[in-house]
């Protein structure tokens, strides 16, 4: 029996900036609440062994990243030779949707709740997209 | 004359997503550069020296850095090190609740009271590295 890849979420989870926290509880509550995506911690890539680099390569990624940098996406490309299937940025759904702007890198704010429910409802659509292409 | 930039100590979390242990070490670089050592401290994105940005990587080659890690894979000190960045010391979770066996992290979205306190014993930690100017 051949066992189906699954889709691969890598968050930036930059420490750096609020959009970062977002990137982060964003994708862990995903992870969390469904059972076909699974995570690599992006230092991996560098740190790890070809087993880690060849993550991308063995699942199809979305990456979910807090700023235009795109860490993760980069490091997708870099490590994995291939390019993520989607990439999302906090900063730019927040320009999209006109959310506010989280303020803190340590936790998430009850303001900040709308933006971590838009980037969810983003990642499931990605996810959604991914799979109907693997089918 | 122009005024010279004071260096500052890079604290460096490995955020891992997987482990609450990632979280605390997130919680412990805030609990330094933002309340206990704000003048002193500082920190960067670790994902910006996976893809090695080059500004990051001056960073951690210009000033003392100090990694913290959740697991045995060490990811934050091993991005240091590939960079060849100034590594003063370096912090593992893992350590901090060997030490400290009667505190039990949460989970990676809420590392709960016990996570709290073993983020502030490795803040503890990170402070007495940078107070040693040996």
């Amino acid at each position: 029996m051949k066992i189906k890849p699954k889709i691969g979420l890598i968050s930036c989870s930059g420490e750096g900036l609020p959009e970062g926290m977002i990137s982060r509880v964003g994708t862990r509550r995903i992870l969390e609440e469904r059972d076909d995506v699974v995570t690599i911690c992006l230092p991996l890539f560098l740190a790890g062994g070809q087993e880690e680099r060849d993550f991308a390569k063995n699942n199809p990624c979305i990456t979910v990243d807090g700023c235009r940098k795109m860490c993760a996406a980069k490091s997708v490309k870099m490590y994995g030779k291939v390019h993520p299937k989607s990439s999302i940025v906090i900063s730019d759904i927040i320009e999209k949707n006109k959310d506010e702007k989280p303020k803190s890198k340590s936790k998430i704010e009850p303001d900040d709740e709308k933006l971590v429910q838009d980037t969810m409802k983003i990642i499931t659509k990605e996810i959604g997209k991914v799979k109907e292409e693997k089918e | 004359m122009p005024e010279k930039k004071r260096s500052k100590y890079i604290i460096i979390p490995c955020s891992g997503i997987g482990k609450a242990l990632g979280t605390i070490t997130r919680r412990t670089t805030y609990i330094v550069t933002e309340e206990l050592l704000p003048n002193d401290t500082d920190s960067i994105c670790l994902p910006l020296l996976t893809i090695k940005d080059e500004e990051t990587v001056r960073k951690i080659r210009q000033n003392l850095c100090i990694t913290v890690d959740g697991c045995v894979a060490q990811c934050a000190k091993k991005n240091v090190e590939h960079h060849q960045g100034k590594l003063k010391g370096s912090i593992k979770i893992l350590d901090v609740i060997k030490e400290n066996p009667k505190l039990k992290p949460g989970t990676v979205l809420d590392i709960g009271p016990d996570g709290e306190k073993l983020a502030r014993k490795a803040a503890e930690k990170i402070v007495k590295i940078v107070g040693d100017k040996s």
